[in-house]
């Protein structure tokens, strides 16, 4: 009986706050768009009884999918959405490992102070870290100005507005999800593993290639599906750092729902995003599996 | 090739004695400090070509310290360290001819057993067509062909051990490193495992650094032993000598049983007379040591080398006493003799003949004695 109440609650928890909206943004995505409040069509009646129930079913549809696929619109966002989320990933990837290797190798003293300087930026608004980078990357902005004092370049660069600046956004902000669970896997590392390897003939490169890397290989993929999953549907930063040009899903959800106020086609897109999402989200948790079951 | 027979060894293995002989390491004054703590002190050592040296010495006295610095991982803080006669202070780990077995095997968990052994000999100039067949050999040689797909979380302790073992022969290395190999292996595997230790070591001609915790371990397969303790080498030599001819107290009883007697000796003739507590006899004690006259000693006596008697022997060094303990191991047992002023006298006896009932027991009065040669007497 208490294991079914500890069973519940996580499972409450999920139904009420995961499925029930869910199920919700699916029933809008089969609606039609109407000028009302809600602005979409049928609503479930139950004063109209068994016939009401019956009426609502029938005029749900699946036209919303179909016209995702007829504009080319929304294709491309996604497309382009993955392709920035990849890219990025990447890139934080190859900026958060080399960190997450030198706080893992740092004094024992020094790790809890490196640590605190990695989640440091979270105590500060993201909205206005993002503004500051607008400040930053802008033709005016520090960066040209250093670079112009410098006299690295001539002409002011055009960083702002780009998918550069998309990129930077996104590598700034979730490099500590990629730090973090990179570094947990490296500092449980057995140092002798190490010597081990150099003793029987191993380059210092060879042996991070061939231990280091191996086994810090959970903590990677942890790292880089917090990363590339929150980076595909991404918002914020593609709209203020991005500019106009960059197209990204989740400005294209953003702009059906609050400015053509077309709540099914916005729902529609964000039943396809959670339907690609879901992949990367089950191979995620199988890979979490499978590393409990190897610590066994 | 080397004749293969380990019989056909005719002369005496003994290049230490030798001045002639060049060893393969050499420690010259070697000091090595973690921090302000000193973990191996001022220390001169020689190992020969084709040893089997054994390191014995409590927990933390620095046996795992000078083994690293043998590998390279650590640097004499002080000293240099020669190998063949070039100093290796700044060859890396992966430059020297020498692999290690790490105290906790350090075994890749990410690698099956077959690739743990076959890791060195990828990195070797070995060529790839024959790696196979030296791991498959190596695996027969540790009984662990059966295993050989596994990842090391998959077997038990002790067959992680033989691997671990398997991977630091497998590149045939110059010198050994053997960091309490052995450990976790039951008595009967040890024993093979020791042998073949002992036959891989003649036949290769590989030179052994042991460290371990058991003494028989070392009496059977070691040609010299040391004695650490507080990163000092208390005594160096071969098993014989270390067991029959300790110089010191703590030697005697580091190796061994052992009953310790303090007093004062005293020459008669070319014997020395012990007196060592009001109304016991002097214990006389043959010594090639020269002391001066009444210079406080010890008196040191194997319990194998006392004998117990119900009635009083006509004999030299004999004590009365009660027996107050006996511990039966099978194939002897020890009794604990307490004389009448308390001082306890350990004593062993072959249990020769095939009866339950004890030729002695608790509570019995009995007399024991030693010939004079068979104590030990040592210097304060
Ligand atoms: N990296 C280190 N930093 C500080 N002290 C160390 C370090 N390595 C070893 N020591 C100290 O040096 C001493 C010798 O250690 P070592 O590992 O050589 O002992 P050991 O003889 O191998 O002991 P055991 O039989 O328990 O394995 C110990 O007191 C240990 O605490
Ligand atoms: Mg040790």
């Amino acid at each position: 009986m208490r294991r079914l109440l500890l069973i519940a609650i996580p499972y409450a928890w999920l139904v009420a706050l995961f499925l029930v909206p869910f199920l919700i943004v699916v029933k809008i995505s089969l609606s039609d768009v109407q000028l009302s409040i809600p602005p979409y069509t049928p609503t479930l009646e139950f004063s109209a009884g068994w016939t009401g129930i019956r009426d609502f079913f029938s005029q749900l549809d699946f036209e919303n999918f179909v016209f995702l696929t007829e504009d080319s619109l929304y294709w491309k966002a996604y497309l382009s959405s993955l392709q920035i989320a990849l890219v990025s990933t990447a890139l934080t990837l190859m900026v958060g490992y080399p960190i997450a290797l030198a706080m893992a190798n740092a004094e024992q003293a020094w790790r809890p102070t490196l640590m605190m300087l990695v989640i440091l930026p979270f105590w500060t608004s993201f909205l206005i870290r993002v503004y500051a980078w607008m400040g930053i990357l802008s033709t005016e902005g520090f960066l040209n100005q250093f670079l112009l004092w410098t006299g690295v370049i001539s002409e002011p660069l055009t960083i702002l507005n780009t998918r550069v600046a998309v990129y930077i956004g996104i590598v700034y902000t979730y490099l500590p999800f990629m730090i973090l669970p990179i570094y947990a896997t490296l500092e449980k590392l057995d140092v002798s593993l190490l010597e081990a390897a150099e003793d029987l003939g191993c380059t210092r490169r060879q042996a991070f290639w061939l231990v280091t890397a191996p086994l810090s290989k959970p903590g990677v993929i942890a790292g880089c599906f917090l990363v590339f999953i929150p980076a595909i549907g991404e918002f914020v930063i593609p709209s203020l750092l991005g500019g106009s040009q960059t197209l990204m899903i989740g400005k294209v959800l953003w702009e059906e729902f609050f400015s053509n106020r077309d709540w099914p086609v916005a729902s529609a897109v964000a039943v396809v995003l959670l339907l690609i999402l879901v992949i990367p989200i089950i191979l995620f948790q199988r890979n979490e599996q499978r590393q409990r079951e190897a610590e066994q | 090739m080397p004749d293969p027979k380990p019989s056909a060894q005719p002369v005496e293995f003994a290049p230490w004695v030798d001045p002639k002989a060049a060893p393969l390491i050499s420690f010259r004054g070697v000091t090595k400090r973690f921090g302000d703590f000193t973990a191996i002190d001022n220390l001169y050592l020689d190992i020969f070509q084709r040893e089997f040296f054994a390191l014995l010495g409590p927990s933390g006295c620095g046996k795992t310290t000078l083994m690293r610095m043998l590998a390279g991982f650590e640097n004499a803080t002080e000293g240099t360290i020669l190998l063949e006669g070039q100093n290796i202070g700044a060859v890396p780990p992966n430059k020297r001819a020498v692999n290690m077995m790490f105290q906790s095997y350090a075994l890749f968990p990410h690698l099956t057993v077959w690739d743990n052994i076959a890791f060195g000999l990828k990195r070797s100039d070995m060529p790839k067509d024959q790696i196979p067949a030296r791991v498959e050999d190596m695996l027969r040689l540790v009984q662990m062909q059966k295993f050989a797909k596994r990842k090391p979380h998959q077997i038990s302790g002790g067959q992680r051990q033989r691997v671990a073992l398997a991977r630091s022969l497998a590149k045939a290395p110059k010198l050994l490193l053997l960091d309490e190999p052995l450990g976790a292996l039951d008595k009967k595997l040890r024993e093979e495992t020791q042998f073949e230790l002992m036959e891989i070591q003649e036949k290769t001609g590989t030179t052994f650094v042991i460290v371990t915790h058991d003494q028989e371990e070392a009496m059977t397969v070691a040609s010299r032993i040391a004695v650490m303790d507080h990163g000092k080498l208390i005594q160096v030599d071969t098993p014989p000598v270390i067991y029959e001819a300790p110089k010191s107290v703590y030697v005697a009883d580091f190796l061994g049983d052992v009953t310790v007697i303090e007093g004062r000796a005293n020459r008669v003739g070319d014997i020395y007379e012990v007196s060592w507590a009001e109304g016991q006899p002097p214990l006389r004690c043959a010594s090639p040591l020269t002391l001066a006259p009444d210079q406080s000693c010890f008196v040191a006596v194997r319990p194998e080398k006392v004998e117990i008697h119900a009635d009083r022997p006509e004999d030299e060094n004999v004590l009365q006493g009660k027996i107050v303990d006996i511990g039966y191991l099978g194939n002897l047992s020890t009794y604990h003799v307490q004389l009448a002023n308390g001082q306890i006298i350990k004593a062993q006896n072959f249990n020769t003949e095939r009866d339950t009932r004890r030729r002695f027991t608790w509570e019995e009065d009995v007399w024991v004695n030693w010939t004079v040669r068979c104590a030990i007497l040592l210097e304060r």
